[in-house]
């Protein structure tokens, strides 16, 4: 089946929260699309993308209802279709590609069952016929074993592979129209460069017409042809993606842009001299029981050095896996290395919690990614940011008013919020009282792991400046984990690459981020996709023309 | 999957010994505890001391405790239940008569009510917050609020008395056809299962409606899965650890929580037997049958994981 054309007129979307009033969540959407071109719908979370999405296979999410307007794929009226005939159109016409392959497949049943189930149950084809379609997907999806991949379950493949095996699914029954919801989002900017490769190829050969969800511009530049921005529900903007990127007209759009490539944000601080704050020496982190050599038995880090200053900031890079974190969480103390010292401030810092002083606690605070989990949904802002002062201080009460109140100033939200609870903020609100936190013990040394990763780009971008703002101002030093290299670029003086738990490169971040020695380092670095249509195809040609 | 699964019923049987033991000990301790004195009770009050003290002497009962628990655990392992202090049968003998009656009565309950409380959980499940789902969720509430013993009467009211179709008694002895037997069962039966069928559905639905909000079943719906499709090839092989666990739960009830329910139909159980030999101080009785319940138990949670565990690939082939 070839792609076909796809005409969004007026589209209506409202939720109904639990007892509360019928609200509207998408309003007025109309988009058309020629067979075979791709859209992407891009806009922070909340914005109404995913839903916008779903209405394309004429469905809503609980407690959603689609309250208006047309959707015609071909010659069929989706919006109007009977029950039993949107099930037919769902995994047949119209195909689904998930944002998390790990949660869309079924954990107790194997991956082909799963990959042909819609093309049995539509009667499309036969058993036989389906496997060796699929097993031919997978071949063309670049997934290795072919063969065989489909006899496994979910849990034992990766979440790269899983994400293309969720592709075959979708491409099995030649769909007219494929809906991609930010499908490579959970993924490594190495693999997701890989993913993205195969989807295009695949979807471009079978000239399927396709929606494409996403927040990030970088992909969508590669993917698109063209954009529909959007904020709150409504339309901000609309063109084909080169207008888009090149003549942005709407304020939105421009910030979005903006925040999509954070500038260099911090001074470089001079190389400073004399007692380091933080000195980590041949550190090797493992989990698990230790074997008869006392090593554990799944060893995440080796042989890590690191020598951070006062007020400087060294950025820790590379995929999920290679030990970023456990970095962090040996040097704050939540797991013991099992060789190698951390010395901070000229002394030697004990393994474990138990044998740290309180002023040690003080001057080392860690920042997590999830502030909705690191902070305690039950207390006000005013609890959470009166604990640490009460603890380490022993402020009295006005003193502890006056210094929250300051708090609330350096990350700059008002004092309005002190009474709220987490639950009742934003994201970036909630990274921000966060971050406050950890400044109420008056840290020397803040880890922050990946605060930025799971916010907006927008929102991110903003925590990103706050971080360099307190660093001039206070003087506090980080080390900052990310697997996003245009943070660290904007934050970090140093840069410290990780792969597979050993230290492949570290130096300035203009050194290392502009010349790059190391194999792993240059493919980290050119994975990264450039805001511009064409850089994913430029990039495969140059690969294949450079020399071997 | 087969190591795992050995791996698992090996650790199991050992960590049930252990808590076998354990029980043994706890048993033991407070059946010495309770007040009164088997030969006192056995002669009667009109029993002259030098009497009491030579049964006293007769049945072993002034050696130390340590002595005693001894003697009986050693008989207990071998197979030597002991001999009742009250009528001086073996206890192997007392068990062996009521047993049958208590597997019986847990057998036909446990038909009857585990395929209706999980057709009632998933009927729930899929019509979450619909009519269905409200009236099915009153009734169970009330089931498990309404004490059994108010059922049992009740029952026995409308259909021994008033309506008279059933006998009010459950004398097993006198079953000659089916249909005597469905008549007398009807009613334990049917008190048993009000109390199990709320708490099982109840469990069901909300493990079913777990697996009904995640990722994996919307997907299956936008591959046009149908609605009962969707709730059994995909949510509820998912949901069978935890259901296992809860039937498990409450079928464990069915040996030694009958007390009620044998007591008010005269239906010679298990349950019954233990508590007669409670209030005759018949103390290896009471042990032999709290060491029967717990294996039950035990037994069940077993079988429970064992399910979940061949349910579920991620622990099936580690």
């Amino acid at each position: 089946m070839q792609g076909e054309s796809l005409i969004v007129r007026d589209l209506e979307i409202v939720a109904t929260p639990d007892g509360g009033e019928e609200r509207s969540i998408v309003s007025r959407i109309g988009f058309s699309l020629e067979p075979g071109e791709v859209l992407a719908l891009i806009g922070e979370s909340g914005s109404g993308k995913t839903t916008i999405a779903l209405a394309m296979l004429g469905y809503a999410r609980r407690g959603c209802r689609i309250a208006g307007g047309s959707v015609r794929l071909g010659e069929t009226e989706v919006l109007s279709l009977s029950p039993v005939a949107t099930r037919a159109l769902r995994g047949h016409r119209v195909a689904y590609i998930a944002q998390s392959a790990a949660a869309a497949f079924n954990p107790s049943r194997s991956l082909m069952d799963q990959v042909i189930e819609a093309a049995l149950l539509h009667k499309v084809m036969d058993r036989r016929t389906a496997r060796d379609k699929a097993i031919g997907l997978f071949r063309d999806l670049a997934l290795p074993d072919p063969e065989h991949i489909g006899e496994r379950y979910p849990h034992q493949v990766s979440g790269g592979q899983l994400q293309r095996v969720m592709a075959a699914m979708a491409l099995l029954t030649d769909p007219a129209l494929v809906i991609l919801d930010e499908p490579t989002t959970a993924l490594d900017v190495t693999t997701q460069v890989e993913v993205l490769l195969a989807f295009k190829r695949v979807m471009r050969e079978r000239g399927t017409t396709a929606i494409y969800v996403s927040h990030d511009l970088t992909v969508v530049a590669q993917m698109a042809d063209q954009v529909l921005v959007l904020n709150g529900g409504c339309e901000q903007e609309q063109g084909r993606i080169e207008e888009i990127l090149e003549r942005p007209r709407h304020a939105y759009t421009r910030s979005l842009l903006a925040a999509t490539r954070p500038p260099r944000l911090a001074d470089s601080m001079p190389a400073a001299a004399g007692q380091p704050l933080l000195e980590v020496e041949r550190l090797d982190v493992g989990y698990g029981k230790p074997n008869r050599d006392g090593e554990p038995s799944a060893m995440v880090l080796r042989g890590i050095d690191l020598t951070l200053h006062a007020g400087r900031s060294i950025g820790v890079i590379g995929e999920s896996g290679s030990g970023k974190s456990t970095l962090a969480r040996a040097v704050a103390g939540l797991i013991a290395p099992c060789h190698g010292s951390v010395q901070f401030d000229g002394t030697p810092l004990s393994p474990t919690l138990r044998g740290r002083t309180p002023d040690q606690f003080r001057r080392i605070q860690m920042a997590f990614q999830s502030a909705d989990n690191a902070l305690n949904p039950a207390h006000s802002v005013r609890r959470l940011l009166g604990r640490p002062l009460e603890t380490y201080f022993h402020l009295d009460r006005a003193e502890r008013r006056r210094r929250i109140d300051e708090l609330m100033a350096l990350v700059k939200l008002p004092t309005g919020l002190l009474d709220r609870k987490p639950g009742e903020l934003s994201g970036g609100q909630k990274q921000r009282v966060n971050l406050a936190r950890c400044l109420a013990a008056k840290p020397d040394l803040i880890l922050c792991d990946e605060v930025t990763s799971a916010l907006d780009t927008v929102v991110g971008a903003a925590i990103l400046e706050l971080l360099a703002e307190l660093r001039q101002e206070l003087g506090v030093a980080y080390l900052f984990i990310s697997h996003d290299i245009s943070t660290v670029r904007a934050l970090c003086d140093d840069v410290m690459v990780l792969y597979h738990g050993e230290c492949v490169e570290f130096g300035s971040c203009e050194a290392v981020l502009e010349a790059p020695r190391h194999d792993y380092t240059r493919k980290l670095i050119g994975s990264v996709p450039e805001l511009r249509p064409g850089w994913l195809e430029n990039r495969t040609l140059a690969l294949a023309e450079a020399p071997a | 999957m087969r190591n795992t699964l050995f791996g698992l019923v090996a650790g199991r049987l050992g960590a049930s010994l252990l808590t076998l033991f354990l029980v043994s000990l706890v048993i033991f301790a407070i059946t010495s505890l309770l007040p009164g004195d088997t030969a006192q009770q056995i002669l009667g009050q009109f029993a002259t001391p030098e009497q009491v003290a030579a049964l006293r002497a007769q049945l072993g009962l002034n050696q130390p405790a340590i002595v005693r628990y001894w003697h009986w655990l050693s008989g207990f392992v071998t197979g030597d239940l002991g001999q009742s202090a009250s009528n001086g049968m073996a206890v192997a003998q007392l068990i062996n008569d009521r047993l049958p009656n208590s597997l019986i009565l847990a057998g036909i309950t446990t038909l009857v009510s585990v395929p209706i409380a999980i057709t009632m959980g998933v009927v729930a499940a899929m019509r979450r917050g619909g009519l269905i789902d409200r009236l099915l969720n009153l009734v169970t509430l009330s089931m498990v609020a309404v004490p059994e013993f108010l059922v049992a009467t009740l029952a026995v009211l409308i259909f021994a008395v008033k309506l008279n179709w059933l006998p009010a008694l459950s004398y097993v002895s006198t079953v000659d056809s089916l249909g005597d037997a469905m008549k007398i069962y009807a009613m334990p039966v049917l008190t048993l299962c009000c109390v199990l069928i709320a708490q099982m559905a109840r469990m069901t639905r909300a493990a079913l409606i777990d697996q009904l909000d995640s990722p994996y079943v919307e997907m299956a719906q936008l591959k046009g899965v149908p609605p009962i499709r969707r709730v059994m090839r995909h949510a509820l092989p998912n949901a069978v650890g935890p259901i296992a666990n809860a039937v498990a739960l409450s079928l464990s009830y069915l040996l030694g929580g009958v007390i009620i329910v044998e007591t008010i139909f005269n239906y010679p159980g298990i349950a019954s037997l233990m508590v007669d030999a409670v209030s005759n101080r018949d103390l290896s009785l009471v042990q032999a049958c709290a060491m029967l319940f717990c294996g039950t138990y035990l037994v069940l949670v077993m079988l429970a994981d064992i399910c979940a565990i061949l349910s579920n690939p991620r622990l099936r082939n580690r």
